[in-house]
């Protein structure tokens, strides 16, 4: 009776679904032309981000830049998901000193490859995050391709451990940075989260102004809060 | 014309890996099913002209996801439909 | 090139891939609300979670696709190609939206670890049947 009644339910969500979706023509040309007197959003970010930001990805200049705000929101999110994920599975004070981390047996393979691959890991991550304003990348996926190189490190190796002061320090740090700029742009700018207007050349890695220190810090954030996320969850003890 | 063949077959094996991921009783092999989804989910952004969309994708769904997932398996049961009894034993 | 082969199949071939793009994200999404309302256990519910999230970026690109464009990088030789590129706004948007489901998912299982370690069972008919 109740299997019947979702199947209806679901058949009626798709058809309202198809019917909407079907008076959007698919791959036409909804921005209009870039240089009318009134344009759309869009064209409006196409074509001033090569004079006024001077940065080669658009979509880091949108992310950074014209919508600085949302992505203070993000780190603020993703923050709050660290906090909660720690404040939910806490231990007892007298439970602290036995505490282990999963770790399997592993063969002398995955010990010496894990040993070669983590700093060309790291590097790459690094890399892609410095180069956020050039070509495809910025913080969030080069903090997380580092997260992927500790994560390699900590299954494969029993005696590896993350120092939890260091950590608490980068991030600290790296949040705090993102708020001083913002604020320094209130100062000399009149906005929060300003840019200094029209430094560097084209395709150069330091063009942009603030954009790519802006993004530096955002990538350390995100790698060292999604470390201790997976510090975290691999240090709970079974239930059997 | 290969491209339109790869196309049609990447939607197919997308809605294949869905279902079977939700449908399966083990839930080891359901978790492998949504990381085939974000597999296949990162080349079609590519398609559409996403690169940076497609790096997050790959780069979030397939190895994070998966590793907590992973992690809450072993901290709870395998099996889909696991009946306790009255003294806590399972059956 | 690959950019270019796709661009003829799409004008000679428009019906299927319109049908693909589309089908495919509103295919995701009915999947994930069946898992959602449908299963027992905690786990496939985030799996069901999951899955509807992807259908709902898929679909968002999918709209911002303009034909015959191309990547919204300007590159050393293609600073005039302005007026050929795809549409940037949504692909913003779904950057943040992928980042910010991945830390929804993860809060969720955190609370059912937490809640297998109370009641021993990961079933939510058994869990409102176990009084305190």
């Amino acid at each position: 009776m109740k299997k019947v009644f979702i199947i209806i339910l679901l058949a009626l969500i798709g058809y309202f679904l198809v019917d909407t979706v079907y008076n959007i023509p698919f791959g036409e040309n909804r921005i209009g032309s870039i240089e009318s007197d009134h344009p759309t959003v869009a064209g409006y970010y196409l074509s001033n981000t090569v004079e006024k930001s001077r940065v080669a990805n658009v979509i880091t200049a949108i992310v950074v830049n014209y919508r600085g705000l949302d992505t203070l929101g993000e780190v603020t999110v993703l923050f709050l998901a660290t906090t909660g994920i720690a404040s939910i599975l806490y231990r007892r004070k007298e439970e602290e000193e036995d505490v282990e981390r999963l770790s399997l047996p592993s063969s002398m393979l995955i010990r010496t490859g894990a040993r070669v691959l983590f700093p060309i890991i790291a590097l790459l991550g690094i890399y892609v995050f410095i180069h956020g304003h050039l070509t495809p990348g910025g913080g969030f996926q080069g903090g997380t391709i580092v997260a992927t190189g500790f994560l390699l490190m900590l299954i494969s190796y029993k005696g590896f451990n993350t120092n939890h002061n260091i950590m608490t320090w980068i991030e600290s740090i790296a949040g705090l940075s993102f708020i001083l700029i913002g604020v320094w742009g209130l100062i000399s700018d009149n906005t929060f989260l300003g840019n200094i207007p029209e430094i560097g050349k084209l395709n150069s890695l330091l063009s942009g102004g603030l954009i790519p220190i802006i993004y530096i810090a955002v990538g350390f954030k995100v790698a060292v809060e999604l470390t201790g996320i997976l510090d975290i969850l691999l240090k709970i003890k079974p239930n059997k | 014309m290969i491209i339109l063949v790869v196309f049609i077959v990447m939607a197919l094996i997308l809605i294949a890996a869905a279902i079977y991921s939700i449908m399966h009783r083990d839930l080891l092999f359901a978790v492998m099913g949504t990381g085939i989804v974000s597999l296949i989910l990162s080349l079609f952004f590519y398609l559409l002209q996403a690169p940076d969309v497609a790096l997050t994708e790959a780069a979030i769904g397939i190895a994070l996801t998966t590793i907590i997932f992973i992690i809450t398996i072993r901290n709870t049961s395998r099996d889909e439909d696991e009946i306790i009894d009255k003294e806590n034993e399972k059956l | 090139m690959m950019q270019e082969e796709f661009n003829e199949i799409f004008v000679k071939y428009h019906e299927i891939i319109t049908l693909g793009v589309y089908g495919t994200s509103i295919a995701l999404m009915l999947i994930g609300l069946y898992a959602v309302l449908m299963k027992k256990n905690l786990v496939k519910i985030v799996i069901g979670l999951s899955i509807f999230d992807a259908g709902i970026h898929l679909l968002f690109v999918g709209i911002g696709y303009i034909k015959g464009g191309t990547a919204p990088i300007f590159s050393p030789g293609y600073e005039n190609a302005a007026n050929r590129m795809v549409d940037p706004v949504p692909q913003a948007l779904v950057l943040t939206a992928i980042v910010i489901g991945f830390a929804v998912t993860s809060v969720a299982l955190s609370l059912i670890i937490r809640l297998y370690k109370h009641h021993n069972t990961a079933k939510i008919d058994q869990i409102k049947s176990l009084k305190w």
